[in-house]
């Protein structure tokens, strides 16, 4: 298992991104972090002087969500959708869907929540409508948030300052 | 870096490039070329590896752009293509940004969450 803190992302198809982060917690308390509004406003795209002014969430299967981000220019960005499939603590299917979004189409954001002696593995398997909707999430430039190290990409490109 | 060359691409480069990261023998050798190039016995030495098997591992990081070879007929040397590792590290930047510093105040949270739990005796909710 990777050590907690190391963020990965593939591209396992040309429609999906799937992210993968290990948690230094148990999986009820992920699961708890995801959907309980309270919590999930203290870290979901709260970084770089953004924070979340509206978290509303309907946990039910058919439920919707609905959250809303505010920039430190005070320009907002919202989003929303409706929960698939809801499995505690291990796993939440949801559609998403930005207002004013840049791609085309409606995401499918897949939740999965494995534990293994008291640590958490989260994948995060988003999928598009089409390759050039996913190309285009990627390709945006996202509020910057806190660049920790990050993997061997940035470990290859670091060699490469040196060697020029 | 060019930004505007690598908006919305439906070329299938950036797959080719992220499978051939995917392995570490690959990523070790395009760290052995970031420091200058070099032939397939030269890659070979410092892996518990055979040169076919090397070879292989060239091929797929030539198929993807990554490495190409020099003139020298002889030591046919590798070298790294630096553009489609920028060109992929550019485009994954904002994305990777974005979620590592949501994760980062996750982390917090939970610290928290378990510090409370503890507290109650370890009682699930």
């Amino acid at each position: 298992m990777p050590s907690p803190g190391t963020l990965k992302i593939t591209t396992p198809s040309d429609r999906e991104v799937a992210m993968t982060r290990v948690f230094d917690a148990p999986r009820h308390l992920v699961f708890e972090a995801y959907t309980r509004p309270e919590l999930l406003k203290r870290w979901l795209g709260v970084h770089g002087g953004w924070s979340m002014v509206v978290c509303e969430i309907d946990l039910r299967v058919g439920g919707a969500y609905r959250y809303v981000w505010r920039g430190p220019d005070g320009s907002e960005m919202g989003m929303g959708g409706v929960y698939r499939e809801i499995v505690p603590p291990e796993r939440i299917v949801t559609t998403e869907k930005f207002d004013q979004s840049w791609y085309p189409g409606t995401a499918v954001g897949t939740l999965v929540l494995v534990e293994h002696g008291g640590r958490t593995t989260l994948t995060l398997t988003v999928q598009y409508e089409s390759r050039e909707a996913r190309d285009a999430v990627l390709a945006s430039p996202m509020e910057q948030g806190v660049a920790a190290g990050f993997d061997a990409l940035a470990g290859v490109l670091a060699s490469m300052g040196r060697a020029a | 870096m060019e930004l505007t060359s690598y908006g919305p691409r439906s070329d299938g480069s950036l797959d080719a490039t992220f499978a051939a990261l995917a392995d570490p023998t690959r990523r070790a050798i395009l760290a052995r070329l970031a420091a200058g190039e070099a032939s397939v016995t030269e890659l070979a030495e410092p892996f518990a590896m055979s040169q076919p098997a090397i070879s292989k591992h060239l091929k797929v990081l030539e198929r993807a752009g990554l490495v190409s070879r020099g003139r020298d007929a002889q030591r046919r040397p590798r070298r790294l293509e630096a553009r489609p590792l920028a060109l992929a590290t550019e485009w994954l930047d904002g994305y990777r940004r974005h979620w590592e510093g949501s994760f980062q105040h996750l982390d917090a949270v939970l610290g928290e969450l378990k510090a409370r739990e503890s507290r109650r005796g370890r009682r699930k909710p």
